[in-house]
């Protein structure tokens, strides 16, 4: 036993026991190289191959071969060599800014993305706008990048420089100066201050130049009736609102101002010492405006009538208040003593506007206005607005001269008189005769494309500019980035012209310093960067017009007349596309209108019983002719509008504007009329309208009218019931059981989720909302929102994530179903912003087969799009049909040629959020971008966000604030506090009975009516 | 193989066939040269395929755009084609699986192609699954394969990717079945195989097959099994397909009724379907003594029987609807009878209730030609069930504002032409090269009428006088 411990070796090296042995014993293969001393020379390395280093390589190599076979190319990233020091990537930068279109104003913060400006918000410092923004401003930042503008000067249609321009153009201005010959500047409102002064160094100059204003949509007889300035009106006071025709929230001068003060007015609270007071809205029309449809008391008048309507309401106040009646035959219209009364009773915080543009109606309404106590309460003459400077006679006069050939030579400041003036065609006969003709505006459009030469003015972003909106109000426009093509502004265009150099920054800096700001750099950069420099406060006048209310009448009397039968045309702006100078623009183009909810077309509108008799139907081709004038348009038929009128939109029948304009709609400037001087919007004489036998569809974006008596979907009262009983009108569906009846929301197989951090909702109200989509814009601009073009909305296949639904109402009883979907001939309308509502119980959640459509922590429905693979079984199950589905892939393709179709285009899209591929679902997703950054940087600052930091898109854009944002589970948040009071009130659900629990809540419309069955 | 047949029962099949007569019959189809009906049938088959595949092709590459559909109606012909095709596909199995544990022994000359047909309904079926699909490159993710993104499954709750468990399973079942009662006749083709790619063909999927007893009785066991098996696959098939709509919140969609009126309304098409296709081969391939009066009188019946149970269906759908009180409920099915498409619904209801309650009449139903005009009649009748189902809910669902109407455009009827094309091309395929009766299994029940003396006698004078 005493070998048992014998041990065989089984080399020379185990019997030694050499380190090199010992290190390696537990090896299989000994002292064989290991995988991890073969590292070395691996075949990575190039010097050596070893079997598992083969069998990896191979590996990846196949992987990595096949994904860079399915990886899409990238194109185009250049990393910056000298990064500039304020541009970090992927971070915005902000610049206050100034939007202005013609008389249009706006203050504003513009966002870039490496240096490309890519969405507008407002701007809260001003005063004026007080930070928000219409649908068009949000818009204008895709006309920025509109490829179709033109893209350096041009002379004789043919491209040139600027140094050639010049000279050309500087030699023949002096040749016409020479000779004293006539020069005229054509422009339309101009904001700006500076500019005016360049306009001022230019005349001193050439002494013989003449600058004509006017407008599109002009307010000249409102100026008339008021000595020559625009009244300030602030219907935030008002009790009582009679508006003849204006419509102040869609498009009357500064619609998103109104709007914003408008429904300061229209505010409840359903808490006991909620407010439950409201102003009171008339509204007197001839077409069913989006004002119209927001108010409370409506009833229609021809505008023959128009002028009556204004003496017959000016006769009934004066009734009340004892002044004289003035003469004017009477014209029966609803509500117009009522309408007195109230105006009257609330003397002090009582106005009427009128929309028309005849300066007679507007010195009766001034008149009515003096009765009724509102000059220095809610129209000031004391800090008068700048909005609308046009000078219609001014303007007919330049046209009746050039046709005399009476004009040497002309400047088109960025206007395009013959598209859009109803003397255009005139004017486009004489524009060859002129000896010197120059166009100014950024396309070769109507206008610019008769003139000699054309320097082409730059995008509003790419410009030094100022504003006064209202006397002694300024802002500043900043560049927020350089002249994409070779184009100058026109500010320095005049100065070269006039041979003061071409740098218009300096000169506005040095105008500001020494004339407005009396103060150095500092003052200057703090200017700049604020956007706004507001010195004074408003200055309150109680001044009242002084008017020869006789003689007005008389001249009513000459125009209008109490009853006719004879078709009228009636010419209105839309809310989208307004007067057309941005037709263009596919996001405008897209535009539903709040009322009509169409799009990429404009139409004759008719009454259900002018249709009825003139045996029409909605999309039949009608010739609609008056004053030798004829166009050819689809009939709409439209609820709420005057018997025997038709209703035309200008903005439309541009042909020289660029692919998404032209050949959309028809001109309507030709059919406004001159009437006492002034063009106004109406002609009465000489209509004809005859069917052609052809169709068009008409491109909606709602095809059914009615709520169908829903309570489920649209809940209202009235303000006497809302006032004793908050939860009047309030639908609360209830379902048996064997306990007895439970609410609807009571009974639930789910077991709902749990939101530990914070919990995103949003509260909408229906009494703000005015229906203006302005959100349907900013959140197109902000998500990157494909445009489909006009015959895949008639496909009902619009992309817009936030829609606003209009419904009208009926006169049918419950039961009727059918008669349900006949709309009142004056309906009742009502505005519902539809957007995801995500859902707690989300339907779409469930029936995706691929989990792509998910509940977030945070209450988000979330939509993954790579994991999509469109089978659309979420937007089936979608009870408010919100979802949208990429149809075809919108981008890159030539058969959707609007912005996602070339690389200038796309420079207005939001990098923050994916653009979406063909098959793929889409839909709100509450801006999730923008929680996400704002938890990032509350996050980086060690903090909570705090509410009202992170804003979605809709919200922060609404006008009338009717969309409040926030964490529900953050109980200071306004949403928390605003929930807890209307919880046992306004707040509902929309179809609660479905129990999809959504954490978007609605609150209840109230009208400001006497009894609920009142039309 | 040997079955008891009543002596008293009508004789399965007639002409006073023996074994070598079927043998003969059934497989001089497959041996033959293809016959003239058969050129044109196939040739037209094809034309149809081509040109709905262009259609399809044309589908994938621009977009589902193509179609009609739009934001409210977000299925229309696709999915109304993929419940049609696969009701249609529901006969077979019922016939095979269902009739054979029933002892229906006169299922045994009409398995064979029905469950060809409902092989070929499921795959028209699939194709419209991948057809309506947004990304169908991206189909088996919905499938539960493992994958680079992580822990990510498929939505086990939604009730398409059931759709995909019970359609993949209903169509390997089916296919083993078929593939199963096929290796017998194949063997005998092998057989009888002149040519050496027949011999090898056939021979390869015969399987080896010896006619051994041991063999015969693994058949007859395998037979029973995967009847066992598709016995409720028939039930669960469309169940599941209806719990796409029943499990949704959608009015007209959510109900509970659905999974035994989908069932139902599945055998009733599949019949009518199996039918009209009899009532072609039966006269394109001389196949009377097989195909006979019998066969088409009980599948009329079932016909009745099942339309029957549909039309209760429809009338119990509208009671709820009123008794609920629900108020989208209620409206959802006026809208349906009274709504822009009266017309489908009323087209529904008279195919599918009305037509087939004539059989009432013996005399209808043993006529071939009211038999081959109704079976089609009901299959329109089902499809537009199905296009009623799923239009009229979606189209006017909760919230009026997004109410809409749908259109088909070329590629709706050129897609659905596809399937067409893609079916009949298969069928005939089939036709030539399977054997389209059973003949193992046929000649199992003739074992009463092969027996039967004085016939056999009657036949051999006819010979020797000849």
């Amino acid at each position: 036993m005493k070998n048992s411990n014998k041990r065989y070796w089984k080399g020379i090296e185990e019997l030694t026991n050499e380190p090199s042995f010992v290190k390696n014993i537990h090896n299989e293969f000994g002292n064989m190289p290991t995988e991890n001393e073969a590292k070395g020379d691996s075949l990575v390395d190039g010097s050596g191959t070893h079997r598992r280093d083969f069998l990896k390589m191979l590996g990846f190599g196949v992987a990595a071969v096949s994904l860079a076979a399915c990886e899409s190319p990238v194109k185009n990233t250049i990393p910056y060599l000298n990064k500039p020091e304020d541009v970090e990537p992927t971070i915005a930068n902000w610049y206050a800014s100034t939007y202005t279109e013609g008389g249009e104003y706006a203050s504003i913060l513009v966002k870039t993305r490496e240096g490309r400006p890519v969405k507008l918000e407002g701007n809260k410092l001003s005063s004026v706008s007080k930070g928000v923004l219409s649908g068009r401003a949000h818009a204008s930042v895709l006309s920025l990048y509109d490829n179709e503008k033109l893209k350096g000067p041009q002379s004789a249609g043919k491209p040139t420089d600027w140094a050639n321009l010049d000279a050309t153009f500087i030699a023949k201005l002096a040749a016409v100066a020479a000779k004293g010959g006539q020069i005229r500047i054509v422009s339309n409102t101009i904001l700006s201050p500076t500019t005016k002064k360049v306009v001022a160094e230019f005349v001193g100059k050439f002494p013989t130049t003449q600058h004509v204003t006017y407008d599109a949509n002009p307010a000249y007889g409102l100026t008339q009736a008021h000595g020559g300035v625009l009244p300030r009106i602030d219907f935030s006071q008002a009790k009582t609102i009679v508006s003849l025709g204006a419509d102040f929230l869609g498009t009357w001068i500064a619609p998103t101002e109104f709007a914003a003060q408008w429904a300061i007015t229209r505010r409840v609270g359903s808490a006991k010492e909620g407010k439950k007071t409201m102003s009171r809205h008339y509204q007197f029309e001839t077409i069913l405006s989006n004002t119209g449809a927001n108010s409370d008391y409506r009833a229609t008048y021809k505008p023959s009538q128009e002028g009556l309507v204004a003496i017959s309401l000016y006769n009934a106040v004066a009734k009340l208040t004892g002044a004289t009646a003035i003469a004017g035959a009477a014209v029966k219209i609803a509500h117009v003593e009522k309408a007195a009364q109230d105006l009257v009773a609330s003397k002090g915080a009582s106005i009427v506007v009128a929309g028309s543009n005849d300066p007679e109606v507007q010195k009766i309404i001034a008149a009515t206005n003096t009765l009724v106590g509102a000059y220095g309460t809610t129209i000031n003459v004391g800090s008068p607005v700048n909005y609308r400077q046009g000078n219609d006679l001014a303007m007919a006069n330049f046209i009746k001269d050039a046709v005399a050939g009476k004009i040497d030579a002309v400047i088109f400041y960025n206007a395009n008189p013959v598209y859009n003036h109803p003397m255009g065609a005139a004017l486009a006969a004489a524009l060859p005769k002129i000896a010197v003709s120059m166009a100014t505006n950024d396309r070769s459009d109507e206008t610019a494309s008769l003139c000699q030469f054309i320097a082409p003015d730059s995008h509003f972003l790419e410009s030094w500019n100022d504003s006064e909106p209202t006397l002694g109000f300024y802002s500043l426009t900043q560049p927020t980035i350089s002249p994409i093509f070779k184009t100058r502004q026109t500010q320095s265009s005049l100065l070269t012209w006039a041979g003061l150099g071409n740098d218009f920054a300096s000169y506005l800096e040095n105008n500001w310093e020494k004339n407005i700001l009396k103060g150095g750099k500092a003052v200057w950069n703090k200017a700049l960067h604020d956007g706004v420099y507001e010195p004074n406060a408003l200055t309150i006048s109680s001044a009242s017009p002084s008017i020869d209310i006789n003689a007005a009448a008389t001249a009513i009397a000459k125009t209008y007349q109490a009853s006719s039968t004879a078709l009228e045309i009636a010419v209105y702006e839309k809310v989208g596309l307004g007067t057309g100078s941005q037709a263009n623009n596919p996001w405008l183009q897209e535009f539903p209108e709040p009322v009509t909810k169409a799009c990429w077309d404009n139409y004759a509108s008719i009454s259900q019983p002018t249709a009825t008799k003139l045996n029409l139907k909605q999309g039949d081709l009608v010739k609609l002719g008056a004053k030798g004038y004829e166009v050819t348009l689809p009939i709409l038929v439209q609820p709420g509008q005057a018997q025997d009128t038709v209703a035309v939109a200008i903005g439309y029948g541009r042909t020289k504007a660029g692919k998404s304009a032209d050949g959309v709609g028809v001109n309507a400037y030709p059919f406004i009329s001159e009437i006492n001087g002034a063009c106004v919007g109406i002609c009465l004489q000489g209509v004809s309208m005859s069917p052609t036998g052809e169709e068009k569809a008409i491109a909606q974006t709602q095809t059914h009218h009615t709520v169908m008596a829903r309570q489920a979907v649209v809940q209202e009262t009235v303000l006497a019931d809302f006032a004793k009983n908050p939860l009047s009108g309030r639908y609360n569906p209830q379902v048996l059981t064997a306990e007895g009846k439970k609410d609807a929301t009571d009974i639930s197989l789910w077991n709902g989720h749990k939101y530990n951090n914070h919990a995103w909702g949003m509260v909408i109200d229906l009494n703000t909302c005015t229906g203006c989509s302005a959100c349907v814009i900013s959140c197109s601009a902000e998500n990157n929102v494909p445009v489909v073009g006009r015959q895949e909305v008639i496909n009902r296949r619009e992309m817009h994530w936030m829609r606003i639904d209009r419904y009208y109402s009926s006169d049918a009883e419950v039961e009727d179903l059918k008669g349900l979907e006949i709309a009142s001939d004056n309906p009742e309308v009502v505005f519902q912003p539809m957007l995801c509502q995500h859902c707690n119980n989300a339907p779409c959640e469930t029936v995706c087969p691929v989990l792509a459509t998910t509940h977030s922590t945070e209450g988000l429905n979330q939509m993954t799009y790579n994991r999509c693979i469109g089978t659309r079984y979420c937007a089936n199950n979608c009870p408010y049909k919100v979802r949208r589905f990429n149809w075809f892939r919108y981008f890159q393709t030539d058969d959707f040629d609007f912005h996602f179709n070339n690389d200038l285009g796309r420079m207005v899209i939001n990098p923050e959020v994916t653009v979406r591929s063909r098959g793929v679902m889409e839909k709100c997703s509450m801006c999730v971008q923008r929680i996400q950054s704002g938890k990032l940087e509350a996050k980086k600052e060690k903090r909570r966000p705090v509410d009202g930091e992170i804003q979605v898109a809709c919200a922060q854009s609404c006008p009338t604030s009717a969309i409040t944002f926030g964490d529900m589970n953050d109980p200071a948040s306004e949403i928390s506090k605003l929930l807890e009071v209307e919880k046992e009130g306004r707040a509902y659900h929309v179809i609660e009975e479905i129990n999809v629990k959504p954490n978007i809540s609605y609150l209840m419309k109230v009208r400001n009516k006497d009894a609920k069955q009142e039309a | 193989m040997s079955h008891v047949v009543s002596p008293i029962r009508e004789k399965l099949v007639t002409g006073g066939k023996s074994y070598h007569d079927v043998t003969h019959d059934i497989c001089k189809q497959v041996e033959g040269e293809p016959t003239k009906e058969w050129k044109w049938a196939f040739g037209i088959s094809c034309i149809i395929f081509a040109y709905g595949a262009y259609c399809l092709f044309y589908t994938w590459w621009q977009g589902i755009g193509v179609w009609g559909l739009n934001k409210t109606v977000g299925w229309a012909w696709d999915i109304t084609n993929f419940v049609w095709w696969v009701g249609i596909g529901h006969a077979g199995t019922l016939i095979s699986a269902v009739l054979l544990l029933f002892r229906q022994k006169w299922r045994t000359s009409i398995n064979r192609s029905a469950e060809a047909m409902t092989i070929f309904a499921v795959l028209c079926a699939a194709s419209f699954i991948l057809a309506h699909m947004g990304r169908p490159w991206l189909a088996h993710w919905a499938l539960p394969l493992p994958n680079a993104f992580g822990s990510l499954w498929v939505n086990f709750n939604s009730p398409l990717v059931w759709d995909v468990f019970a359609i993949s399973t209903y169509l390997s079942v089916s296919l083993l079945f078929w593939y199963m009662g096929l290796v017998p006749d194949l063997a005998t083709i092998r057989d009888r195989a002149t040519t050496k790619a027949s011999k090898f063909w056939y021979g390869l999927f015969s399987l080896g097959w010896t006619g051994s007893a041991k063999t015969w009785a693994r058949y007859e066991y395998m037979s029973l099994i995967l009847a066992g098996i598709s016995t409720p696959l028939v039930l669960s098939v469309h169940t599941i397909v209806s719990m796409d709509f029943a499990t949704s919140v959608i009015p007209g969609w959510h109900t509970t009724i659905f999974p035994p009126y989908f069932v139902a309304g599945a055998i009733f098409s599949g019949f009518a379907m199996v039918q009209t296709l009899l009532l072609i081969t039966r006269v394109v391939f001389h196949l009377e003594d097989y195909i006979t009066i019998e066969h088409i009188e009980m599948m009329n019946i079932v016909i009745t029987i099942t339309g029957s149970i549909v039309g209760i269906a429809y009338l119990t759908e509208f009671f709820i609807a009123w008794y609920s009180g629900v108020e989208y409920e209620s409206y959802a099915f006026i809208n349906r009878a009274t709504g822009p498409y009266w017309w489908a619904y009323w087209m529904m209801m008279t195919c599918n209730v009305i037509s087939p309650q004539l059989f009432w009449s013996k005399k209808l139903r043993t006529s071939l030609m009211a038999s081959f005009i109704l079976s089609i009649v009901v299959n329109v009748g089902m499809w537009f069930e199905r296009f009623v189902i799923i239009v009229t809910s979606l189209h006017r669902d909760y919230i009026p504002s997004s109410w809409a109407m749908f259109s088909p455009t070329r590629y709706d009827i050129g897609d659905y032409i596809f399937s067409f094309g893609l079916f009949f091309t298969l069928f005939f395929l089939f036709a030539k090269f399977l054997p389209v009766v059973n003949m193992a299994e046929v000649k199992a029940v003739m074992k009463g009428v092969s027996t039967n003396y004085p016939a056999k006698k009657i036949k051999a004078k006819e010979k020797t006088e000849v």
